[in-house]
């Protein structure tokens, strides 16, 4: 999705190209098209196109992904309930989404 | 076994109205479980999707003509991407509603079709080693599986996510319906805050400068919550809440313009800054509505908004507030 970019150099993903065996899971599953299997391996084509769904790493048969793990939707009230929780010890209350 | 048709009632469009503007969102399921579309045969593919009646819905309104069975897993009535995030749309889930409906009784071949969006929740290799059923990734979107479904395989734009104007402006009516619970609250605390005045507290006062912020709060949902929205990817700026100020800025022109002759100049800098911060905040709260935001970006820009939309806040009310004495 070229039409929208998010900010530059934050998202976290790591590819381990030893782990990797070049299946091809991640190339198909991501709904920003940045993998791309060059080689018998796959290779990050469009980092700053990662929004951190988790779907290559979930798919990666041999682990050799790595993606942001805090869980959540991304909306501003999760992210504020999550600060307010930690700031007390409890578990995040969600945002209704 | 229940059969459902691939056109919706006048009843579902309802329904559907009810969960776009919140109403009925937050309990709009339906029971999970296996469910036939047309005439389908042991041989007819499974479609795997969520139990949001919405999901369903658009599921089988592009399925006319096909004969598939329809495998509802229970994801506590939230969409198949939300829920696969939250892990309810899980390898695991879905071997159990395979198992409880003896799927394998039901079909020969031993395929489940998932949709594209699920694969942050549900590792397919899993499903195999889980239920024997082998779960392979279909489009993006239901209105492509028919392409699909005779292709055997996705093309590239079936498999990108896109956030076209529609798209987004269908999420406008549940984003501005969610604020009705803070809104009540803000015209309380505009009304104390509003009355207070040389002479201890004036009601009349208080009446008309509380319509006068309310007017400034639904500028700023215009501007925050609809225009922001609307116009995300020609609006400058990559971070929303300076997005959210600008149209913000831009918008508090409107109470400005209205009641510029009784207003104050303090008066006139509390609105401006409660209509831009509050827009910046809307704004900033719309990245959990578009497919393209990462949760650390949204971390990221939330430290600086957030604090620039309390400062503009606080002396919003500030202001606000000493204007009568000044």
């Amino acid at each position: 999705m070229r039409s929208f970019r998010y900010l530059d150099d934050t998202a976290i993903l790591h590819l381990s190209e030893d782990k990797c065996i070049g299946c091809g899971n991640c190339q198909l599953v991501c709904p920003h098209r940045i993998f791309r299997i060059f080689e018998g391996k796959a290779e990050i084509v469009d980092r700053n196109g990662c929004m951190e769904c988790g779907a290559c790493a979930k798919n990666c048969p041999t682990a050799a992904l790595y993606v942001n793990p805090d869980d959540g939707c991304g909306c501003a009230s999760y992210i504020i309930n999550s600060w307010i929780a930690r700031i007390r010890g409890k578990a995040p209350s969600g945002c209704g989404c | 076994m229940p059969r459902v048709a691939a056109a919706l009632t006048l009843r579902d469009r309802i329904g559907t109205i009810g969960a776009r503007t919140g109403f009925t969102r937050n309990n709009y399921k339906i029971t999970p479980g296996l469910y036939c579309l047309g005439e389908p045969s042991a041989a007819s593919p499974v479609l795997v999707t969520a139990n949001y009646k919405l999901t369903f819905d658009a599921l089988r309104q592009e399925l006319a003509g096909i004969n598939a069975w329809i495998l509802v897993v229970d994801t506590r009535g939230i969409n198949v991407w939300c829920a696969a995030g939250k892990g309810t749309f899980s390898a695991e889930e879905i071997a159990y509603q395979i198992q409880k409906a003896h799927l394998d009784q039901v079909v020969k071949h031993r395929e489940v079709l998932l949709p594209q969006l699920s694969a942050n929740g549900v590792a397919a290799h899993e499903l195999q080693r889980l239920c024997g059923f082998r779960g392979r990734f279909g489009p993006i979107l239901a209105v492509d599986l028919p392409k699909f479904l005779q292709a055997g395989e996705a093309s590239e734009d079936m498999r990108t996510v896109t956030f076209t104007l529609r798209e987004r402006a269908v999420l406008i009516p549940l984003e501005i319906c969610m604020l009705w619970k803070q809104l009540v609250l803000a015209v309380v605390i505009f009304f104390a805050l509003s009355g207070i005045s040389p002479d201890f507290f004036s009601p009349t006062m208080a009446g008309n400068r509380t319509i006068l912020l309310v007017f400034a709060t639904m500028s700023a949902i215009l501007a925050g919550a609809v225009i922001t929205p609307l116009l995300l990817p020609w609006l400058p700026f990559r971070q929303f809440w300076l997005k959210g100020i600008m149209t913000g800025v831009l918008v508090s022109l409107l109470p400005l313009l209205v009641y510029w002759q009784s207003m104050s100049s303090l008066e006139k800098i509390a609105v401006f800054l409660w209509t831009s911060g509050c827009s910046s905040y809307l704004a900033m709260n719309f990245t959990g509505s578009t497919p393209f935001t990462s949760l650390s970006g949204v971390a990221k820009e939330m430290r600086k908004g957030l604090a620039v939309q309390i400062g503009s806040g606080v002396l919003a009310l500030l202001f606000w507030v000493v204007g009568p004495f000044m």
